[in-house]
């Protein structure tokens, strides 16, 4: 019998690695049971989840909702555009009003850093981060180390690459501080602009030349650039970053070994990512997609058991 | 009070033989039936019986292990979710006969959350259980199994403890703890 240390999951800063092998462990079980005919356990059926998007999203948005309803959940709903935070209800108000109606679990993703924190604070419902800011984003790294063990069968001195938008990227964030608990190594590149400085003092290693550090790497974890999150120029154009940090087919070709592809997605087509290499064997960002669902219930189920 | 031994080696294995008897008066030649270990220790009373069946002329009977961690009813009663364990069963069991397996029937209450978690995988025929010790005392709910080992009377202050040759280097079955009746 085990149990997670935390009650809510805001950061994978705040997990111990047996937490970690615990998530993986019990999202491998529920991935088994997401290729029954019937892809539903009862679980969680007493249990209400709200999911609160204070930012936009496809992909975690479902991925969640999908996940607590394999799980029997209630679920409920909310995005801030059409809501009363646009007549200027406080964050807490928002929440406390919701869980005013019995509401057991939240899930937040919000565009300033530290909202998932600082309601962890005030409230009583367990709270997973679905994204804040620049901050965390711990599903998404779970889901990708996740996805990175069930290829190579271990994590530990994995060479995993990630390539882009350091700086603005909360997956980064989340994706290093996993990965270095579990022992595998990182390396950084991107523009020095979008790779912040001292980055290294966190155990990474930073290499700006994309051939060079492509040649390291056992997986590349190709960002997106983040043109909403900046307020100046941080490129000189899209196409120059291409240019330089586009990752495409004929780079990949003029590599020795087989590079695994990674991307949390959405996909900026031609920028970051060339489709060539985005829709190539090397890549495996559907099967992120898919090993997303099972690792988010993995989360759920064992923080509704923390309660 | 010292442990009492419920079953020796020798009376564990005539007890699975006659199970394994009874199971083919009934299924005669096993064209339609297949069997579900429950998962943890319910495992090894199915390797058990699987594997003496082939023994005895039965080979190739479908043998499944079924997890019922996500089918529990006291998620979140006992304060802490439980580690779930492998799931395996790589046939369809629509309109098949069904062997459930575990080692102690107890409240019933595994037995429960395993039949949800089996109609999950299809309609089967018909389901039986056969369980190695059936504590009939404590039943929480109308479960009962067609084919046991051996029926143990004890008080739910005791324990029942099956020793498994694969785990515990020898077949043998216990009962620990104090009998105290509470009033």
């Amino acid at each position: 019998m085990s149990a997670l240390s935390q009650k809510h999951l805001i950061g994978i800063k705040y997990l111990q690695k047996s937490d970690i092998e615990l998530i993986f462990q019990t999202a491998q079980q529920f991935k088994d049971v997401l290729q029954r005919p019937i892809k539903k356990v009862p679980s969680l059926r007493d249990i209400t989840i709200a999911n609160l998007f204070f930012e936009d999203s496809t992909r975690t948005r479902i991925s969640f909702e999908l996940a607590e309803k394999r799980l029997s959940a209630d679920t409920i709903n909310f995005s801030a555009s059409g809501s009363s935070v646009k007549k200027g209800e406080t964050l807490l108000d928002t929440v406390n009003n919701i869980l005013a109606m019995k509401v057991d679990m939240v899930v937040m993703r919000h565009s300033s850093s530290g909202a998932p924190l600082f309601l962890s604070k005030h409230i009583n419902a367990n709270i997973i981060n679905a994204g804040d800011g620049t901050h965390e984003h711990p599903t998404q790294g779970l889901l990708d180390a996740f996805s990175m063990l069930e290829k190579f069968g271990s994590l530990k001195g994995l060479n995993v690459l990630i390539i882009g938008d350091i700086k603005h990227s909360r997956v980064a964030n989340s994706n290093i501080q996993l990965l270095l608990k579990m022992g595998a190594n990182v390396k950084l590149c991107g523009p020095p602009t979008l790779v912040p400085k001292h980055i290294e003092e966190l155990g990474v290693t930073v290499e700006l030349n994309l051939k060079k550090a492509l040649e390291w790497c056992d997986v590349a974890n190709v960002l997106r650039i983040q043109l909403e999150r900046m307020d100046i120029k941080f490129v000189p154009s899209l196409r120059e970053y291409s240019l330089f940090y586009g990752v495409n087919k004929t780079l990949l070709d003029s590599i020795k070994k087989p590079i695994t592809i990674m991307h949390p997605g959405p996909i900026n087509r031609g920028v970051e990512l060339s489709s060539d290499a985005a829709d190539s064997s090397q890549s495996i960002i559907l099967q992120q997609v898919e090993n997303g669902v099972a690792v988010r219930m993995a989360a759920l189920y064992l923080l509704a058991g923390r309660a | 009070m010292q442990p009492r031994a419920i079953l020796d080696s020798k009376q564990f294995s005539l007890t699975v033989q006659r199970l394994c008897h009874q199971l083919i008066e009934n299924h005669t030649d096993f064209s339609n039936t297949v069997l579900i270990g429950v998962q943890p220790r319910g495992i090894y009373m199915a390797n058990r019986i699987y594997s003496l069946l082939q023994k005895l002329g039965h080979a190739n009977v479908p043998f499944g292990k079924l997890d019922i961690t996500f089918y529990r009813d006291d998620f979140r009663v006992k304060g802490k979710p439980i580690e779930a364990n492998e799931t395996n069963i790589d046939f369809s069991i629509e309109g098949k006969r069904v062997v459930l397996i575990d080692d102690v029937l107890y409240t019933g209450r595994t037995i429960r959350s395993a039949l949800d978690a089996i109609l999950d995988f299809g309609r089967p025929d018909d389901v039986e259980l056969l369980v190695l010790i059936d504590r009939r005392l404590h039943r929480h709910l109308p479960i009962e199994a067609k084919y046991v080992g051996k029926v143990v009377d004890s008080v739910s202050t005791e324990k029942v403890k099956v020793d498994w040759k694969e785990t515990d280097g020898k077949d043998s079955v216990w009962i620990l703890g104090e009998p105290k009746v509470t009033a």
